[in-house]
């Protein structure tokens, strides 16, 4: 695909593409053993949502690095702007469908600020509504 | 660079298996979503390995599609997402979002 002259570069892209490598797999195993051991629901998603979203970066990185063209490069930034555009809605989702079915320890946070929603109406009624005379 | 793509590997593969670990245990839906999120990301990251050590860039449209099914994977769970009986701690404290015991989707649907 690419061709490879034996250069200072090309060893010193190698030798960046196999840290990248090990520090991307490591922070994959990193979220794994937290989404495992980690007590509650927020602390999961914080752990699958950080550490695994950096150590994916990192390995198409390392990919990027070691296949030099441009058009999978082009593509690998694709797949780095999706993960860095879709994972926090994602993970607002999961804790907002937390909250919303009682999933969430609430004496941990000091600033609550999804306490003060009522309980028995949904705010999407209560704004737009018929507002009755 | 062989002895790293083994190390990355197994890493990638170890991450694999305490997600569906998660997925196995999860006392909610949520949790089984959080451990589908991850199992994705074990999969393109193993897809990458493989990639950077063969040096193809065949698969790499797999890491797309790939990521972008993971995501919708993810929302459609927790837009779905139910409550359950006896799951965490504080788990009466908010009483919107009710559904009907026949309505579950969640594994364990109004068993207890």
């Amino acid at each position: 695909m690419t061709e490879v002259d034996a250069g200072l570069w090309t060893t010193v892209a190698d030798v960046a593409a196999a840290l990248c490598l090990l520090a991307g797999a490591f922070l994959t195993f990193a979220a794994g053993v937290g989404v495992v051991r980690f007590p509650s629901l927020l602390a999961r998603m914080h752990v699958v949502t950080k550490p695994q979203v950096l150590g994916l970066v990192l390995l198409l990185l390392a990919l990027g690095l070691r296949v030099r063209s441009w058009s999978a490069v082009a593509l690998l930034l694709l797949v780095v702007v999706f993960q860095l555009a879709t994972a926090p809605v994602a993970a607002h989702l999961v804790s907002r469908a937390g909250f919303r079915t009682g999933k969430v320890d609430e004496t941990g946070l000091h600033p609550n600020e999804m306490g003060e929603v009522p309980d028995d109406d949904p705010p999407a009624s209560a704004t737009s509504g018929p507002r009755a005379p | 660079m062989t002895v790293v793509v083994v190390v990355a590997a197994v890493l990638v593969a170890v991450a694999a298996l305490l997600a569906l670990v998660r997925i196995e245990r999860g006392p909610s839906m949520l949790d089984r979503a959080l451990g589908l999120d991850l199992l994705t990301a074990g999969l393109v990251g193993a897809i990458a390995i493989e990639a950077a050590w063969s040096r193809r860039t065949e698969t790499v449209p797999i890491l797309v599609a790939m990521s972008l099914v993971g995501f919708v994977g993810s929302v459609v769970l927790s837009r779905f997402a139910a409550r359950e009986p006896g799951s965490e701690p504080g788990s009466d404290a908010h009483a919107s979002g009710e559904v009907p015991p026949e309505d579950r989707i969640d594994g364990q649907g109004g068993r207890q």
